[in-house]
């Protein structure tokens, strides 16, 4: 796949066309716009140098706030010895075939995979692009390649004076053939410059004085604002409507109705918002209508008694437990989690005769491009989807319903529309984190040795809808991730999948998919084992990974960091996890405090990190930071309810967030490694569930099962 | 029916309903877009601007309540004292990740700042709480504030 992309040559991706400049630091020159009339040289899709030497690098994967702009800035960078002063960023525009993420295919950000998917590939570009500046200024000079270095935008001839900026060379370099990506040498990890050592985002300052424009802030002329509502009830549809009521608000030009929605076309969000409230909407709610949370988890208990499709097994699981001295069972729930992204969901859309242009923050430049050919009717080329950086991401940009509704929208109104979705339709219509409900089982001996594991996990499968081929014999992979291979030895394993869709309700991906859902079983489960064996948790985990330096490494440095086993005052404890997801280890540390009244501190949490080389050592850290806040919030209150088919949560006073004055400090120590990098924008918000149970059950010996922790059961009197 | 706002030191002249909340005019009427709509409601902070240096709420202020007074916002809080020193620190340690909510966060800051020089922990806590981060900001943020008033 990158390989292929790589190969295109500069005619193929100028006719990509270009992105949106969102990081300037450009000198500015009078000669500028004669350099911007050469194409200058574009080896590959992910460069090209002007005459000016500036070096535009076309980031392939979506700024969601995890710093991948920067990080992927400085790979190429590294490899074409630019410094990263001289080099300016674009979104690159909707290409599976320029900008796929390797992992996957299409052109996705997700699953805390583009540092993995792209690290040999931007590395390879930018080597690829050094190698032709080399050659250029050998062939003026008439000497040997191998007789010049690069070094901060230009060629110096190594034994002698001369030296050439690339913006001297990129004429001569644009004519020269590409080598292919996988033969140009790259520079050994000694010697690099900007990999590995933290550098301050290149982001950061329009993020501070309000002109970073996210997709909610696209401005285009004559466009207008539309407030939206759409069926309360999953699958309704509006019957009928005030239109004339709606209209009589000052600034309301039109009402529209979709299938599923009403949208009020005004002036401005004010009035859009006053005119949807006008217009007295009346719903067909369809079928849904009395669905339940109580009933979906009652579907899922039941389902959760027979067997589901085997995701993996090994030894013989029911011979251990039969001979087991003690066997524990348990059931584990997790709740529907919304994402409450900041940026509210919104899109742009703009329908002409023969054209769609669609303004909007989308992980999935792609699939939003072919959705929106798909309703408009218009070939795949005549949609131009103008991607932005994202306010908030965490799953909920992977989708395209969003960008559904704003075409309905947009195909009723003359001219372009930007489509705002209150914060209550935000939450009431996100797609959520499935519910899932796990039953485990696992036996010890007489010394207290782990001798059998089982775990099947029920709940709906994000990967049957939204990538089929994914499926594996009846196992979604995702459903299982961080349960069917455990960091542990197990003697006997035993894990299986059952696949049960609740009605009404859209599931999705959400931060941490699959790990943050079983890291928090398995990691409770294996606490109540030691607990069981009565063994201290670290020791009983560490009997368990004799096989597994990397995770003993960070268990190690983590417990260490936070002076596990050092007394603590009553109703204080200490809980630990750890983990392999995403391609990092990781071990945490939790301290909390429980007040009589049951509510919980967290006052600390230490996460100790191996994630292989790190390419922006500060933006781990930021990801373990951000990671951690966003786990901890939803297994302290996050919980999306359903009645009469409706959420029962709307705003951030019923779905909470966490906010200063409730949030730990959260410590990161590396574990230093030369192994590949793993992914980190996920796993901190897998850690945190169970280290927070964990830490819960320490204190106050009370174990939580269902999340999120209900402290009403942490009461002391 | 028209209403003047004075909005960074310029007074404007708005055509829009007076119970409309200024984060639509600031926003949709002005296209001055680095206040940001976040909740609607007066829960999440992040259209905070100042109204005569006090932190409000856009999304709760209607713009037949502002009257005579100043607004600032984000456009402009960086030629405030408080406003440039924050801007500094937050590069300087690399605080936002999304981005969207720091606009909010970094006015409500300024206001802390411009009445409480040399805030506590305590006083962060009272100032800030009111400002949602999901991305989970919050110590760096904390931190900045520090910075910036050392």
């Amino acid at each position: 796949m990158f390989d292929r992309s790589l190969r295109l040559n500069r005619r193929n991706f100028l006719a990509a066309g270009g992105g949106l400049v969102v990081a300037l630091s450009l000198p500015s020159s009078p000669r500028r716009a004669a350099a911007q009339a050469s194409p200058g040289f574009a080896p590959n899709a992910f460069i090209r140098i002007d005459r000016q030497g500036i070096a535009t690098m076309v980031m392939p994967m979506a700024e969601m706030g995890q710093g991948i702009h920067t990080a992927h800035a400085m790979l190429l960078a590294e490899e074409l010895d630019v410094g990263l002063d001289q080099v300016r960023l674009e979104l690159s525009p909707a290409s599976d075939a320029l900008y796929g993420n390797p992992l996957f295919g299409p052109q996705s950000t997700g699953g805390s995979t583009s540092i993995r998917a792209f690290w040999m590939p931007l590395r390879q570009a930018g080597a690829v692009a050094r190698t032709l500046l080399l050659e250029a200024a050998a062939q003026k000079w008439g000497v040997d390649p191998k007789t010049c270095r690069a070094e901060s935008g230009s060629v110096f001839e190594t034994s002698g004076s001369r030296h050439l900026a690339y913006g001297q060379l990129v004429d001569a370099a644009g004519t020269l053939p590409a080598p292919a990506p996988e033969s140009v040498a790259l520079k050994d990890r000694k010697d690099f410059k900007i990999i590995g050592k933290p550098h301050r985002r290149l982001d950061t300052p329009g993020k501070v004085n309000g002109t970073t424009v996210f997709g909610i802030d696209t401005k285009i002329p004559g466009m207008k604002i539309a407030a939206i509502a759409i069926s309360p009830v999953f699958g309704g549809k509006p019957k009928s409507v005030d239109e004339k009521a709606a209209l009589a608000v000052r600034g309301v030009h039109q009402v529209v109705l979709t299938d599923q929605a009403v949208a009020v076309v005004a002036d401005h969000m004010g009035a859009a918002k006053k005119g949807l409230d006008a217009a007295a909407i009346q719903w067909d709610e369809g079928p849904n209508a009395t669905v339940n949370s109580a009933d979906i988890i009652r579907q899922l208990k039941e389902a959760s008694k027979t067997p589901g499709a085997v995701a993996r097994s090994e030894g013989d699981v029911e011979k251990a437990l039969a001979g087991a001295t003690r066997r524990l069972e348990a059931v584990y729930q997790l709740p529907f989690l919304a994402h409450a992204t900041m940026e509210p969901m919104n899109c742009t859309v703009h329908v002409k005769k023969d054209a769609c242009d669609v303004w909007v923050g989308t992980q999935v430049p792609t699939m939003a491009q072919t959705t929106a050919a798909q309703l408009t009717g218009l070939p795949v080329e005549a949609v131009t989807i103008h991607n932005h950086l994202i306010g908030g991401g965490f799953g909920r940009r992977l989708e395209v319903d969003g960008i559904e509704h704003a075409v309905k929208v947009a195909q009723q109104v003359d001219g372009p529309v930007k489509v705002i979705w209150s914060r209550e339709e935000d939450i009431q219509h996100d797609m959520y984190r499935p519910y899932y409900y796990d039953r485990l089982s696992a036996g010890l001996d007489a010394s207290g040795k782990l001798v059998a594991w089982t775990h099947r996990v029920s709940g709906s499968s994000v990967t049957a809808r939204y990538f089929p081929a994914g499926m594996q014999n009846g196992v979604d992979p995702d459903g299982v991730e961080g349960a069917d291979q455990p960091p542990y030895a197990f003697p006997a394993i035993h894990v299986e999948f059952k696949r049960v869709e609740p009605p009404a309700v859209p599931t999705a991906w959400w931060r941490g998919v699959g790990a943050t859902h079983n890291i928090f079983v398995v990691e409770s489960f294996i606490d109540e084992l030691a607990a069981a064996a009565k063994a201290d948790p670290v020791e009983f985990r560490k009997a368990l990974l004799s096989h597994n330096p990397r995770a003993l490494g960070v268990l190690t440095l983590a417990t260490q960091k936070a002076g596990w086993g050092a007394p603590m005052p009553q109703r204080q404890g200490r809980g630990v996890s750890v983990q392999f997801a995403f391609g990092t280890y990781m071990a945490t540390v939790a301290e909390v405090e429980v007040g009589t009244d049951g509510t919980v501190k967290v006052h600390r949490l230490v996460c100790a990190v191996d994630c292989g080389l790190q390419v922006n050592p500060d933006t781990i850290a930021a990801q373990m930071e951000g990671g951690c806040i966003f786990g901890l919030t939803a297994a302290s209150h996050g919980a999306i309810t359903l009645k009469d088919g409706r959420v029962e949560q709307g705003n951030f006073d019923t779905y909470l967030p966490m906010r200063m004055d409730e949030v730990p400090v959260v410590e990161t120590h590396f574990v230093n490694s030369a192994e590949a990098p793993g992914g980190m924008g996920e796993a901190g918000t897998a850690a945190v569930f169970p280290a927070l149970t964990n830490a819960i059950f320490a204190a106050t010996g009370k174990r939580i099962r269902t999340l999120p922790v209900d402290t009403k059961l942490l009461k002391s009197i | 029916m028209t209403t003047n706002i004075k909005i960074n030191g310029t007074v404007h002249t708005v055509d829009a309903d007076g119970d409309t909340p200024l984060l639509w005019v600031l926003r949709d009427v002005l296209g001055m877009t680095g206040t940001k709509f976040g909740c609607g409601a007066g829960l999440c902070g992040a259209c905070t601007v100042h109204l005569d240096g006090q932190a409000v709420r856009a999304c709760q202020t209607p713009i037949d309540s502002v009257g005579e007074s100043s607004i600032t916002t984000i456009e402009a809080i960086g030629e405030t004292p408080q406003g440039k020193a924050l801007q500094q620190s937050w590069i300087d340690l690399d605080v936002p990740q999304c981005g969207y909510c720091q606009s909010g966060q970094i006015m409500s800051a300024a206001a802390l700042l411009a009445a409480t020089p040399k805030p506590t922990d305590a006083d962060i806590d009272a100032a800030m709480s009111g400002n949602v981060c999901r991305c989970g900001t919050y110590q760096r943020i904390r931190a900045a504030i520090h910075r910036a008033t050392a």
